[in-house]
Parts: structure tokens; sequence; C-alpha cells
């Protein structure tokens, strides 16, 4: 029956945790965590949403080579989205071993 | 020496040869297990020598021109012999083959030396090719994947989870138009990749090029709806080479960032020119494996899949099927991870518990993405995240385009799945325990997801392995 259907509409969901509910502080300091304890080096990056398909969004200072303290990381994520309310924010965790991103998603999405 | 040997015509033994116990293998040497389930009657020693001969340099009888090289020099040797455990029919033979029996970078040429006649020998009953050291002298001389793990991701932008994907079904029967449908509707849905079943190729309902078309429509409109990198593996493989080819560089054309082929069916001389290929065009290369079961479920008989795992890591390729675990599918799980450990590590040790006979050395090869792919569906996930860990590709065909609101639902609530899987996972959560909760909590905010577990609730595939491995 069509009136027990669900219809699914598409959104921009930008990756990695894009299809889950926004994350509240202790969720994102979870990930925060993960990232740490994996030995990976968090970064952040923002932009603004008609640019977000690109490979490179904007680098929000460097990343925080040793960094270990989480509460760090979530101010530095906090200031940039502060700073920028109407760009994405997009938390990274660099994986030197891999020369990958061990872990990357949208903590903010812009305005 | 060799100048002082004289020509005897007869039949001598094998193993006065090829047994030699005390050989010490090289670092360049190639080294094969083969399990061996000989005649009754015959010495384990004379069967393992005549595989090491048969598999080399040696034929039946003593040939005079064999006194015109030094054969000490290019001979396979027979150096060990184990027992089976819990299997006194048969046993493990290592035979040490000298690097120089082999051209450069052909696993064409080291599977026909090893795995040529001598299986047809009279004096076996069985014989299975269990596992390969590949020198890495010679893993140097291979092309490899063309893009391999880390170059994906970056190319595809997916980090921090598993990928996600679909055959489109039904596999066979849809015209181009349709099929395009059914494609964006998965991506739109939240798949990352859609894929081509292993027999479309170019049939009368549904020609290549028309495929083409409009599966590459499907993945612009995808990618520009939900800003995310989107790819449908488009099947090259075809009757011949130049075919293969032609449709490969229209896939290019259409803006596919990958491109699909059958290893075993198609065969490693179209699958390494095919990697090459890729490599050159900036496509990756999805491999499916077709026929596998044919060559490898066998307990005593053929090649063991890990073998022909590391062949197409050799031969080129950036996913390989590896089964599932848990699905449809034949696949035990420490034997599994045994072979997937092949595709994605720079160095493998040896570990009987999970059928890997020699320390592999893959040195900077890339990596191959693992793909599980059958009868799975979204209670599956959180089992599938643990076994497979972050670098594979979960295929969801019937778990996807079966879900009653239709693909993108169905999409939709594997991809949630996944991402819950993920999240608490990293969360520190045993999450193959926890399943029915972190399921049951993530469907809260997604009645997609909800919709799908009470689709295939009951759904289970609990058969025993047949290809167990060998513990006694």
């Amino acid at each position: 029956m069509p009136t027990d259907m669900g219809n699914f509409e598409t959104t921009q969901t930008l990756e990695t945790f894009g299809f889950l509910p926004k994350m509240d502080a202790s969720e994102i300091q979870a990930q925060v965590a993960y990232i740490i304890a994996n030995g990976w080096s968090p970064a952040i990056e923002h932009e603004h949403p008609s640019k977000s398909f690109d490979h490179y969004w904007t680098m929000w200072k460097l990343p925080f080579f040793g960094e270990t303290d989480m509460g760090t990381v979530l101010a530095e994520l906090e200031a940039c989205h502060r700073q920028f309310p109407d760009h994405h924010v997009r938390l990274t965790g660099y994986d030197s071993y891999t020369q990958s991103q061990g872990s990357c998603f949208v903590v903010y999405e812009g305005r | 020496m060799s100048s002082t040997k004289s020509y005897q015509a007869g039949v001598k033994e094998y193993r006065d040869k090829y047994w030699t116990p005390d050989y010490v293998p090289l670092d360049t040497d190639l080294l094969a297990c083969f399990k061996v389930t000989g005649q009754p009657e015959v010495p384990r020693e004379e069967v393992a020598a005549a595989v090491a001969a048969e598999s080399s340099t040696g034929t039946w009888s003593t040939v005079w021109s064999e006194l015109l090289t030094d054969l000490e020099f290019y001979k396979g040797r027979a150096y060990r012999i184990e027992d089976v455990p819990g299997d006194s029919e048969s046993f493990y033979a290592f035979v040490a083959y000298p690097i120089d029996l082999f051209e450069e970078g052909s696993v064409v040429n080291v599977l026909t030396s090893l795995v040529g006649n001598v299986f047809g020998f009279k004096a076996l009953k069985h014989l299975r090719l269990e596992d390969i050291r590949f020198p890495i002298a010679y893993i140097k001389t291979c092309g490899g994947p063309p893009a391999g793990i880390q170059v994906e991701r970056d190319r595809l932008n997916k980090y921090g989870r598993p990928m996600l994907g679909a055959t489109i079904k039904p596999k066979l029967g849809l015209s181009a138009k349709n099929y395009g449908r059914a494609v964006y509707e998965c991506l739109r849905g939240g798949l990352d990749m859609t894929k081509d079943d292993e027999n479309v190729n170019s049939q009368p309902f549904m020609r290549w090029r028309d495929r083409f078309e409009f599966v590459g429509e499907a993945i612009q409109k995808a990618e520009q709806e939900t800003g995310e990198r989107k790819g449908h593996y488009l099947n090259v493989t075809a009757a011949t080479p130049e075919e293969m080819y032609k449709r490969a560089e229209f896939a290019k054309e259409v803006g596919s960032p990958i491109l699909m082929h059958d290893f075993l069916t198609g065969g490693f001389t179209a699958n390494t020119g095919l990697a090459n290929w890729c490599r050159e065009n900036g496509m990756l290369l999805h491999i499916h494996r077709a026929m596998h079961a044919v060559i490898d479920r066998h307990p005593k008989h053929g090649i063991h899949f890990r073998v022909l795992a590391k062949c197409l890591r050799l031969s080129g390729g950036d996913h390989l099927h590896t089964g599932t675990v848990v699905g449809k599918l034949e696949g035990d799980r420490n034997s599994t991870l045994g072979f997937v450990d092949q595709l994605r590590e720079s160095f493998v040790p040896e570990d009987r518990s999970r059928g890997v006979f020699f320390d592999q050395d893959w040195g900077s090869l890339p990596g191959v993405f693992a793909v599980a792919s059958g009868g799975i569906h979204v209670w599956h996930m959180p089992a599938l995240v643990t076994i497979f860990g972050d670098d594979s590709m979960l295929q969801f065909g019937g778990g996807t385009q079966g879900h009653p609101w239709g693909n993108a639902a169905g999409a939709a609530a594997n991809r949630v799945a996944l991402e819950a899987s993920v999240k608490a996972r990293n969360e520190g959560r045993v999450i193959e325990k926890e399943a029915r909760d972190i399921l049951t909590e993530a469907a809260r905010t997604s009645p997609e997801l909800a919709i799908a577990m009470e689709t295939w609730k009951e759904i289970k595939f609990e058969f025993e392995t047949v290809d167990k491995l060998d513990v006694g």
C-alpha cells in the first residue's frame, strides 16, 4: 500500500557519520578520544557549503601534532565554528603510518 | 661437476634428485606448500619429489639435453614434509623453486609451472596448492593494485569506515535506463558505490554502451545531490582484450571512477593488462571472483583461495571479493582473515591457525580492499565491521534493494547501521556482542532502518563450512 510506504528524500550527507543524528558534546569527545588513542593527529578544516565537494578544505591552523588533551581539540572546533558559522567544519585524524586519514567527519554544518 | 657426468638413458626415482631435506631455502626462492594425497604404496618422499620435479625442470625420463645445463641450479626441491593435522591420508610437501624459473611480473607463468601438468599426475590422488611465498625480489617485478587502499580513500573521500555498496538486481534482464534508475536510487540513498553483477557484460537486453551512459548520469546526479563521491563498477569483462579496453575507455569517458573485471573467467593475462591500463588512466579496479569455488572449495584438490588472492594482488586489483563469513556463501572465519591480511598488510607472518604457511613480505605493493558480498543484511552489520574492519567494502544486494520502500531507503538503512556500528566501535563498545542494542538505538531516528530490521530479522545462513582449516 502506497500509504504505508515511506518516502526517502535525498539530502546533503557529507560522507562519514552524515546519516547519524547530530552528535552532542560528549559524543564528539568520544570520537576525539578515539583519534588520540590511535596515535593519530587531530586536525580541523572548514569550507563554505558551496565548495564542500572540493578535496581540499581550508585548514584551521595546523594539525595538532602530539596533542593529547581532548578539551583543547573540542575548544578549537568550537572556535573555528564561531569564526565561520556559515562553513562546514570537519575533524580529521591524520594517520602518519598509512599516510591516510583514520577518521574524518563533519562536526558542524554551515548555516 | 657437470662436465664429468655421463648420459645414462632410463627412468630414475624422482627422490634421488628432487628430495633434498637438508636444503635451506634462499630468500629469493619462491616457496610453495602443497597438500598431497598420494596413491597408496608410493613413499611420501617420492611423491613430494615428483611434485617438485614435475612443477619445475623434471620429466619422467632422463634426457641427454639435461647435461647441457646445470639442473642443480634450476631444479625445484622438495625440502620438507609435514603431517596434516587430523588427516592420515594426506601430507604437506614444501617445495622451493629458484627465482630464475619464472618470468618477471607474470603470475601467469608462476601458475603455469606450479599448477600445470603436475595436478594430473597419476601418482597422485589429489593435490592442493595451499600457499605460495613470493620472494620480495619477485614482488618488486609486479605492478600490483592500480591505486590501492590509501589512494582510493583519497580519491573518493571515504575515511574512517568501511565503504558500502550493492550489486544491482535483478542481475539480468533490466533495460539500460531502468538499470541506471536502480543505481541512482542506491547512490542517493547513501551507498558509496554500486556494482554490475558478474554476468552483466553486454547482452541483447542491455548493451554495454547504453548501460555506461545511463549509469554515468546516475553517478553524477547522486554526487551533486548528496555532496558525496560515488561510483559504479562498470564490468568490462569481455570476450576479447580488444573489446575489454574499448569498454574501459568509454567507462572513463562517462566519468566513472572505477571499472570491474572477473579475474578467473577473464584470466590473469587480461587482468594484469587491465590493471596496467587502470594505473595509467587513473581508474580504480574492482575484482570479482566467479569460478573460484570450482578451484578452491575442495579441501584436498585445487588451489586454496589464499593463493588466488595473493596472485590477484600481484596481477592488480583495488578490491577483491573474499566472502562474508556470515552470509550465504562459504567462508571460515579464521581462514578468511588469513587471506584478507594477504590483501591489505605489508607483512603477514606465518600463522597456521589462519592457514598461513609462510611469512610474506609484500614490500611497497599497495593494499587491496576486502569485499564482503553475498546474502548479508543490516543485522550482520556489527559483525561485518568487527570481522573486516575499515579497509573493506560491504555489499548488500538483496539487503538494499529488497527494502519494502525501495533502494534509496534500503541504502539509507544500511548506511545508518554502518555508521552506528563504527561510531559505537570508536566509543569502545564491543559491537558484535551489543549488535541488537546498537541497531535498535540507531533505528529510533531512522524509520528506514527500523523497517529493514523487521524485514530481515529471521534470515540466517548457518551451514557447516565445507573447506575447513586443518586442525587435529
